[in-house]
């Protein structure tokens, strides 16, 4: 084994022995079984609003899970001095951080699984409690496929955070990375915006920044095909591909930004 | 002192037991204390209908990528404000409130079908069972049509508030032949377009119309309030036909029945009920005869829709 994938097979091992995930987990299935009830209130729309909070808490559970431990991966190891340990050993430095983002990964996947399976399982539920006659007015089957392609991009949207919180940890503190990181995904879903910006504005200067700046973040929002799948709206194959190629250049970005970083931190 | 204090605190501590039951105890004593507080000082009740945000798409922009799950928690508040104010006794009540979240759901998921098509029906109901604004729910339907446009069902509902609500048949005509023009919309719409067109407003139409949002209608409640409509006219059919059998009764006795037995002629003196099992009232003092104030059919249309002459 590679000592890429040890490091990424210890980081995930630590994170399952973490019982804040654990927590996050159980909170996010609890909140998607509580979304069986709330559709109750909702005058027909239970299947909606089910796919609505899944997909919603999938994502908000794993925003934290990326942000909260992401952060901490290589802090944590300075502060535990524990990376004079593992750089004592005969691997590289940006074989750690390869390492952990891999790691990292894994376990979000691993997450993302068992709440996709939960949402599934809500839905499959609801589908075989309903009558035909209250399955006509749903726009798309309960346990429709084709929102895997929404779970899919949450993933890969997880998979840029968890880049971003890496490349801050690198270089400063688990607070400091996870305002930023926090910042940088808040920013990230306005680069439409961004892009608009010289439409509104008078002064040239500020237009061009801002469609600048639009180039610079990632386009967070272009992962949330929430409503298209809910509505059962095609998202294109093309889209999908784009969108995850889009994503992963971003990644080698900050990954390559990371592992220069790291590389070339002093530790004494 | 202070560290055998410290270890006696400790030592409690480690039994678990006896923690647990302390940590009930002051739980039961919170939840028994707040009852009583409540016993003690009965608050107010203040009703929070303040809409901080009215702006569909700045509820959006902050949602970042939740809006879909906004627009729900928007959808559900619409529901409770509707559902809340129709059942409030205050005599001052208003709806004020439910349009804005009706535009902000759907401004926060253009494509929330229902949304539409149920605000249009919760807007049009008239006070103090909704707000009466048929005004509104044109323009939610509108919206929808435009984020929609192979919709046909937002068409015949605007043509539908024309015919039903406004007494806009020439109006009501058109928006039934726009939606007969839509790919895929269904056959008797055109017919209908004919029908409002030459006789205007009539029960066998809005009959049809309603029978046909029955058959078509895929949500259970459209079918629901479907069948409402339907038996509001069989109610409004047998009003009147009770309404002209006293009249005869009056023209040959010389005065208005006094009783159900008098005016039916039956040997029972249970009165008959309307379609939802609620006896009929017959009021020989102010010479009518109406549905019981119990009846989910009330309140019936202001101006009820003329029977075709037979």
């Amino acid at each position: 084994m590679s000592a890429v994938a040890k490091i990424a097979v210890h980081v995930f091992r630590d994170s399952v022995r973490d019982k804040v995930l654990y927590n996050l987990v159980l909170f996010a299935v609890l909140m998607i079984s509580a979304s069986y009830l709330i559709g109750q209130l909702t005058a027909g729309q239970d299947i909606k609003i089910i796919k609505d909070l899944g997909l919603t808490a999938t994502s908000v559970f794993g925003l934290f899970i990326a942000i909260f431990i992401g952060v901490g991966l290589v802090s944590r190891e300075v502060r535990r001095r524990s990376i004079y340990t593992i750089l004592s050993k005969p691997v590289r430095r940006h074989e750690v951080i390869l390492g952990k983002y891999v790691g990292l990964v894994l376990t979000l996947a691993v997450n993302l699984a068992i709440m996709t399976a939960a949402v599934y399982a809500v839905l499959g539920y609801m589908s075989l409690t309903e009558s035909e006659e209250f399955k006509r007015g749903w726009e798309a089957p309960a346990t429709d496929p084709a929102m895997l392609v929404a779970f899919l991009l949450i993933l890969v949207q997880l998979m840029l955070v968890t880049a971003i919180a890496l490349f801050f940890s690198t270089f400063s503190s688990p607070m400091l990375a996870a305002v930023m990181t926090g910042a940088l995904y808040v920013a990230g879903h306005f680069n439409a915006d961004l892009r608009s910006v010289h439409e509104f504005v008078d002064s040239a200067v500020v237009g061009a920044l801002a469609t600048g700046v639009s180039y610079v973040l990632p386009d967070l929002a272009a992962f949330n095909v929430t409503a298209q799948v809910v509505h059962a709206q095609p998202v294109g194959l093309a889209y999908v591909v784009a969108i995850c190629g889009h994503a992963l250049a971003y990644i080698g970005v900050l990954l390559v930004g990371a592992m220069s970083v790291f590389s070339r931190r002093d530790f004494v | 002192m202070s560290s055998s204090k410290s270890d006696s605190v400790g030592q409690w501590l480690s039994r678990p037991r006896l923690v647990a039951g302390v940590m009930l105890v002051l739980w039961a004593c919170g939840v028994g204390l707040r009852i009583q507080g409540e016993r003690a000082y009965a608050f107010l009740e203040v009703e929070d209908r303040t809409l901080y945000v009215r702006s569909g798409a700045v509820l959006g922009r902050m949602a970042l990528s939740f809006d879909p799950m906004l627009a729900d928690a928007y959808w559900i508040r619409a529901l409770q404000h509707y559902g809340g104010t129709k059942r409030a006794g205050d005599p001052t009540k208003n709806f004020d409130l439910l349009y804005p979240y009706l535009d902000i759901t759907t401004t926060l998921d253009p494509r929330f079908d229902i949304a539409y098509r149920f605000g249009a029906i919760f807007l049009t109901e008239a006070y103090p069972n909704g707000p009466g604004r048929p005004d509104q729910a044109l323009a939610l339907l509108q919206k929808g049509w435009q984020q929609m446009p192979e919709r046909w069902e937002y068409l015949m509902d605007m043509g539908f508030v024309y015919y039903w609500w406004l007494r806009d048949y020439d109006e009501a005509a058109r928006w039934f032949q726009r939606a007969s023009e839509v790919p895929g919309a269904s056959w008797w719409l055109q017919p209908l377009a004919a029908s409002t067109l030459t006789q205007g407003g009539n029960r066998r139409d809005a009959r049809f119309i309603w029978g046909q949002m029955l058959e078509s209608a895929a949500d259970p409640w459209l079918r629901n309030e479907a069948t409402r409509r339907l038996f509001q006219l069989d109610a409004l059919d047998e009003l009147d036909r009770y309404a002209a059998e006293a009249e005869q009764f009056e023209t040959r006795e010389g005065r208005w029945p006094a009783s159900w037995r008098e005016l039916t002629d039956r040997p029972s003196v249970v009165p008959p009920l309307d379609p939802l099992g609620f006896a009929y009232v017959l009021e020989p003092s102010r010479r009518e005869i109406t549905l019981s104030p119990q009846s989910p059919l009330l309140p019936l249309p202001a101006a009820p829709l003329p029977m075709l002459p037979q």
